[in-house]
C-alpha cells in the first residue's frame, strides 16, 4: 500500500504548528496504524530528520496513551477502536490521511501529535474515588451486589481516559469521562456515601480545567473506543440535580476539609 | 555479599503475623518526617504510594507515562487469584501456597509464597470496598474462573480487564493521596540512576520527558515498582514502554540481581505477522478454560480447520495432561507448542501456530455465553487478524510476557542496598521459576496495600539517617554521569537506530535465551550480544537534542540497559545446568521431555552482584530451604 500523510508538526505549545507531508511506501495491509507510523520514523531517522512525537504504549487498546484525530475522527474511522488498534487494511491504497493531536484547550500539546491530559488526573483527585483506607475492608461477599448493577459499573468503569471524547466535542467537555467515573462508583452500594460531594467535586474540577459544557451532541459517544453511553450523562445530571437540591451541597477536598 | 533472607522462625503459617507484631512501628509524628520516594505507578507502586500516604508518610511517585492510570498492570486481562474458596471446592490458603510454590518449580522461598497466599484474601476485599466492579453471580456474590495449573476455581475477574480494574482502583487511591497532598505525582519522568549515601539509597536521579532536563529527588527510602523486563526479546507482550534501566542502574549501585533467566513466555499469544511487527498481543490464559488447543496429526496438513475430522486431530495437551488437559501451566504449555511446531504439525504462515478451538463451548454452552465471558478477547483479535473466532479457531504462539527474575529481596521486600526496595515483578521473590496465571496482579497488590507499608517502618524505625539533600555531592556527582550518558548517546551520530539495534538483540535471545537454551548456543550468543553492544556504542543514531521532548532518546538509553542486562541473563541460563520451569536446558530433560531438576546442585536463589564495567558479576547463592513441602518432580499428568 501506498500512502500520503498530512502529520500536524509542532516543537512545542508556543509553536504556532503546521502539516506536513510525508509518502509512506511498503505498508503492510496487517500493520497497525502505529506501527505504520514506527516505519515512517525510522525512514526520517534514517534521513536524520526528526520523527513524529506521538503517545503509546500497551498496544492492546488498554492503557489510554495512543490517540490522535486521523481525517477529523478521534482514533480513525473504525468503531469501537483505538488508533493502537486500528489496522491499515481498514484504508484504501493510495489514501490521504490526515494526523492531528486531540484539540481542545484543556489538553494543551505537547509536541506533534503529544498533548497534555493531566487535567483528566486532577479531575480523579478531586473524588473520582472511594475513601475505603487500606486495610479498612469489609469481608468482600458481606456487600451483595445484583449482577445487573455490577455489570452497568463495569460497563462504565471500561473508559480508558484517552481524551477521545474531550477531541470529538464540538465544545471540548470532558462530560463522558467524568460521567463514566461518576457511574462507575455511584452505582455500587459501596461508592453511596461519597456519591453526592463526587460528583459536585468532579464537576467542579472539571469547569476549573477549561472543559466545555455538554450541549448534547453525542459525538463522545461516537468516537468512544470503548463504547461507553451517553445514558451514563444523564445519570450525571441526575445525581447532580439531587446533590446540589441538598441541603447545603459544598464540594468537598479529598482530606475531608471545604473546597 | 551476605544474604539474609530474614526469614523469621516458627511454624509456617503464623510466621507472618508473628513478625509482623515483633517488628518496630513509626510514630504517627515520625511519620511525616520521612519522605519516601516511589517509582512506577502499576500495581505495586500505586497501592504502595496511596497506603504509605494513607500512614501519614510523606510520598512522590514517578511514572514515565503521562499519567499513573496507564502503567503495564492496565493490560493485564484473566484475573487475580485468592484462596477465598467461595466456591467450595477445598481451597485453601495452604492449596494456593503449595500450587504456587509447585508452579514455581520449588525455586522460590517458601516463608514469602506462604504470606503471599495469605494476603490474597484481604486483596480482595480491599478492592471490593474500593469499587472494583469484579463479576459477580445473579445472587450478588463475588464469581471465580479457572486458571492454568490449579484444579480449583479461585480467580476472581473483571470481565477481560481484570489488570485495568484493579489499577484503577489502585490509582483512584493514589489521586485521592494526591488531591490530599500527601502524594506529589510525577508523570512524565524517568528515573535513569539511584544514589547511595554512606551505604543506603537516599534518592533517585531523574529526567524530565518533556523538557528533557536531568535532576534529582531525595528521600529516606526509595521504593522500585518499575515492573519487568520481557522488552529485552524486543518483541513481547510488554507495553513499548516497559524496560529495565529502573533496576538495572540500582544493580549497578549494589543491589544483586536475582535468577534473570527465569523468564515468563505465554503459550497463548497471537502468533507473528511481519517483520514490521511492534509487539505480541496477549490472548488471556483464561481462554484455556473453554478453548481446546490442536493441530493436525499429519505434517504439513494445511486444509482449513474446520476440513480436518476429529479423529485427525491431536489435542495434544489433553493426550498429554489427562488430569490438566488445556490447563497446564505456562512453561508446560509453552514447550508443548514449541515441540508439535518443530515438528513441521504448526498452523498458519510459517508454521507458527496452533489452533485454540472454541467450537465445542460453543456447541455446549451457547453463542451467547462465550460472547460474555470472553467478547472483548474475540473482537480484540478480530481487529489484529481479520478472522473471527467464533468461525475459525484462533491461531496462537508462545510469546514472552513477564519475568519472574528481578532484584534480589529479603522477607521485607528490601534489596541488598539498605532502604532500597523492589516491589511486584520488580523482584525475583515469589514465583520461582515459572508464575501461574493471575498471581502476578495478586503479588504486585500483596507486596504494595500489605507487606511494604509494614516492612519499611521497621527500616525506618532504626535507622538514623543524617539530613541529605539533593545539593549533596553524591547527587551531583551521579546527575553528572546521568548526563554524560545522555550526551554519549547522542554525540555518537552513527547510521542505525535504537530501534533496529533493539530488534537485532531481541531476535539474538528468543533464539537461544527463550524457550529452550542449550550451551553452545549461550556461549555464541554471549559473544554475539558483546559484538552487537560495541557496534550500538558506536554506530547509534538518536538525533535531536538532551534537553527536549525526544523519544528517541528514551528508547536508547534503555536499549543501551538491555544489552547489558541481557548478558547477565545468557551467564545465569549457562551456570544453570538444570530445567526448572521456564528455564528449560536442552541438556537436562527426562525422557517424557520434561524440565529436569537439580536440587543438591542448584536448590538456590542465584543472586548476581555487579563488580564494575568489563568486569565478571559475582555469583551469590541463597540456599532454598523447605521446612514444609518436599520438591518433587513436578506432575501435571
Amino acid at each position: 500500500m501506498r500512502l500520503t500523510l498530512h502529520v500536524w508538526r509542532q516543537s512545542g505549545p508556543r509553536d504556532a504548528g503546521r502539516f506536513v507531508r510525508y509518502d509512506v511506501t511498503d505498508v503492510s495491509p496487517d500493520m497497525s496504524f502505529l506501527e505504520m507510523l514506527d516505519v515512517l520514523n525510522q525512514q526520517l531517522l534514517g534521513r536524520q530528520e526528526e520523527p513524529i512525537a506521538f503517545d503509546h504504549d500497551c498496544r492492546e487498546g488498554i492503557c489510554g496513551a495512543c490517540g490522535m484525530v486521523i481525517n477529523g475522527r478521534p482514533h480513525g474511522p473504525q468503531h469501537a477502536t483505538t488508533t493502537c488498534q486500528l489496522h491499515m487494511r481498514t484504508f484504501p491504497d493510495g489514501a490521504a490521511l490526515w494526523l492531528e493531536p486531540w484539540r481542545a484547550r484543556a489538553f494543551p500539546v505537547v509536541k506533534d501529535l503529544v498533548v497534555d491530559r493531566s487535567a483528566f488526573d486532577r479531575v480523579i483527585a478531586a473524588g473520582g474515588f472511594i475513601t475505603a483506607r487500606t486495610g479498612s475492608a469489609p469481608e468482600a461477599n458481606s456487600t451483595l451486589v445484583p449482577k445487573r448493577d455490577a455489570d452497568l459499573a463495569m460497563d462504565a468503569a471500561a473508559c480508558i481516559g484517552c481524551g477521545a471524547c474531550v477531541a470529538a466535542c464540538p465544545n471540548a467537555s470532558a462530560m463522558l469521562f467524568v460521567a463514566a467515573k461518576v457511574s462507575h462508583l455511584g452505582l455500587l452500594p459501596q461508592g453511596q456515601p461519597e456519591r453526592a460531594t463526587r460528583v459536585v467535586s468532579m464537576v467542579a474540577q472539571m469547569d476549573a480545567e477549561g472543559f466545555g459544557a455538554c450541549t448534547n451532541h453525542g459525538e463522545c459517544m461516537a468516537a468512544c473506543p470503548k463504547e461507553i453511553s451517553i445514558d451514563f450523562i444523564a445519570r450525571l445530571n441526575r445525581d447532580y440535580l439531587k446533590a446540589v437540591a441538598r441541603p447545603k451541597p459544598q464540594a468537598v477536598k479529598a482530606n475531608g476539609g471545604d473546597v | 555479599m551476605e544474604l539474609r533472607s530474614k526469614a523469621p522462625a516458627g511454624p509456617l503459617a503464623d510466621k507472618w503475623e508473628r513478625y509482623r507484631s515483633d517488628i518496630r512501628l513509626v510514630s504517627p509524628t515520625n511519620k511525616l518526617k520521612h519522605h519516601i520516594i516511589v517509582v512506577g505507578s502499576g500495581l505495586a507502586g500505586a497501592s504502595a504510594a496511596a497506603s504509605l500516604a494513607e500512614l501519614g508518610y510523606t510520598v512522590s511517585c514517578f511514572c514515565f507515562q503521562d499519567s499513573p492510570r496507564r502503567a503495564h498492570s492496565i493490560a493485564a486481562q484473566g484475573g487475580i487469584n485468592a484462596a477465598k474458596n467461595y466456591q467450595n471446592d477445598g481451597d485453601s490458603v495452604f492449596r494456593l501456597f503449595y500450587d504456587t510454590i509447585k508452579g514455581g518449580d520449588f525455586r522460590s522461598r517458601e516463608v514469602n509464597v506462604y504470606r503471599l497466599a495469605e494476603t490474597s484474601l484481604r486483596i480482595i476485599d480491599q478492592c471490593t470496598a474500593q469499587g472494583v466492579p469484579f463479576a459477580r453471580e445473579y445472587g450478588g456474590l463475588l464469581a471465580n474462573r479457572s486458571f492454568g495449573g490449579v484444579q480449583v476455581a479461585r480467580t476472581f475477574y473483571a470481565r477481560g480487564q481484570t489488570g485495568q480494574q484493579l489499577l484503577l482502583g489502585a490509582y483512584q487511591a493514589l489521586e485521592r493521596q494526591v488531591g490530599a497532598g500527601k502524594v506529589r505525582m510525577y508523570p512524565r519522568t524517568e528515573m535513569l540512576d539511584l544514589v547511595v549515601v554512606d551505604g543506603r539509597a537516599r534518592g533517585i536521579v531523574v529526567r524530565d520527558l518533556v523538557s528533557g532536563a536531568v535532576g534529582s529527588s531525595a528521600g529516606d527510602a526509595v521504593v522500585l515498582a518499575t515492573g519487568g523486563y520481557s522488552n529485552v526479546y524486543y518483541l513481547s507482550t510488554n507495553a513499548k514502554g516497559c524496560n529495565v534501566t529502573a533496576i538495572w542502574r540500582a544493580h549497578r549501585r549494589g543491589a544483586a540481581f536475582a535468577n534473570p533467566c527465569f523468564t515468563q513466555i505465554h503459550p497463548t499469544c497471537i502468533p507473528q505477522t511481519g517483520h514490521h511487527q511492534s509487539k505480541l498481543t496477549l490472548m488471556s490464559e483464561s481462554l484455556r478454560n473453554d478453548g481446546r488447543i490442536w493441530v493436525p496429526k499429519r505434517k504439513g496438513d494445511a486444509r482449513p480447520p474446520r476440513e480436518i475430522q476429529e479423529s485427525e486431530r491431536d489435542y495434544f495437551l489433553e493426550r498429554l495432561y489427562p488430569s490438566y488437559g488445556n490447563l497446564v501451566p505456562r512453561d508446560v504449555a509453552s514447550r508443548r507448542v514449541k515441540e508439535v511446531c518443530d515438528e513441521g504439525r504448526g498452523v498458519g504462515p510459517g508454521g507458527y501456530g496452533v489452533y485454540l478451538d472454541f467450537a465445542d463451548a460453543i456447541a455446549r454452552l451457547g453463542r451467547h455465553v462465550i460472547a460474555e465471558r470472553y467478547g472483548n478477547l474475540f473482537e480484540m483479535y478480530e481487529r489484529i487478524t481479520a478472522e473471527n473466532p467464533f468461525d475459525v479457531p484462533m491461531r496462537i504462539y508462545p510469546a514472552p510476557h513477564y519475568t519472574m527474575g528481578g532484584l534480589w529481596v529479603d522477607y521485607n521486600l528490601m534489596t541488598t542496598i539498605d532502604g532500597l526496595y523492589a516491589i511486584g515483578e520488580a523482584n525475583f521473590s515469589d514465583h520461582g521459576a515459572n508464575r501461574l496465571g493471575a498471581s502476578a496482579l495478586m503479588q504486585g497488590l500483596a507486596d504494595g496495600y500489605f507487606i511494604l507499608p509494614y516492612t519499611i517502618g521497621d527500616y525506618l524505625a532504626q535507622v538514623k539517617l543524617g539530613q541529605v539533600g539533593t545539593d549533596h555531592t553524591a547527587f551531583r556527582q551521579v546527575e553528572r554521569e546521568v548526563s554524560e550518558r545522555v550526551e554519549r548517546l547522542l554525540a555518537a551520530r552513527g547510521r542505525t537506530t535504537p530501534d533496529a539495534f533493539h530488534r537485532e538483540l531481541g531476535r539474538l535471545m528468543w533464539d537461544k535465551c527463550g524457550m529452550s537454551r542449550n550451551a553452545q548456543g549461550l556461549k555464541e550468543t554471549l559473544q554475539k550480544i558483546a559484538a552487537l553492544g560495541e557496534r550500538f556504542a558506536r554506530d547509534v543514531y538518536v538525533g535531536g537534542k538532551g534537553e527536549e521532548f525526544n523519544q528517541t532518546l528514551e528508547h536508547a538509553g534503555r536499549v543501551a540497559d538491555f544489552f547489558e542486562l541481557a548478558e547477565l541473563m545468557c551467564r545465569d541460563a549457562l551456570h544453570r545446568e538444570e530445567s526448572c520451569g521456564s528455564h528449560f536446558r536442552e541438556e537436562f530433560q527426562t525422557p517424557e521431555g520434561e524440565a529436569k531438576r537439580d536440587d543438591a546442585r542448584f536448590g538456590y536463589v542465584a543472586a548476581w552482584e555487579y563488580a564494575g564495567a568489563g568486569k565478571a558479576p559475582v555469583l551469590n547463592k541463597e540456599p532454598l530451604e523447605f521446612e514444609v513441602v518436599h520438591p518433587a518432580q513436578r506432575s501435571y499428568v
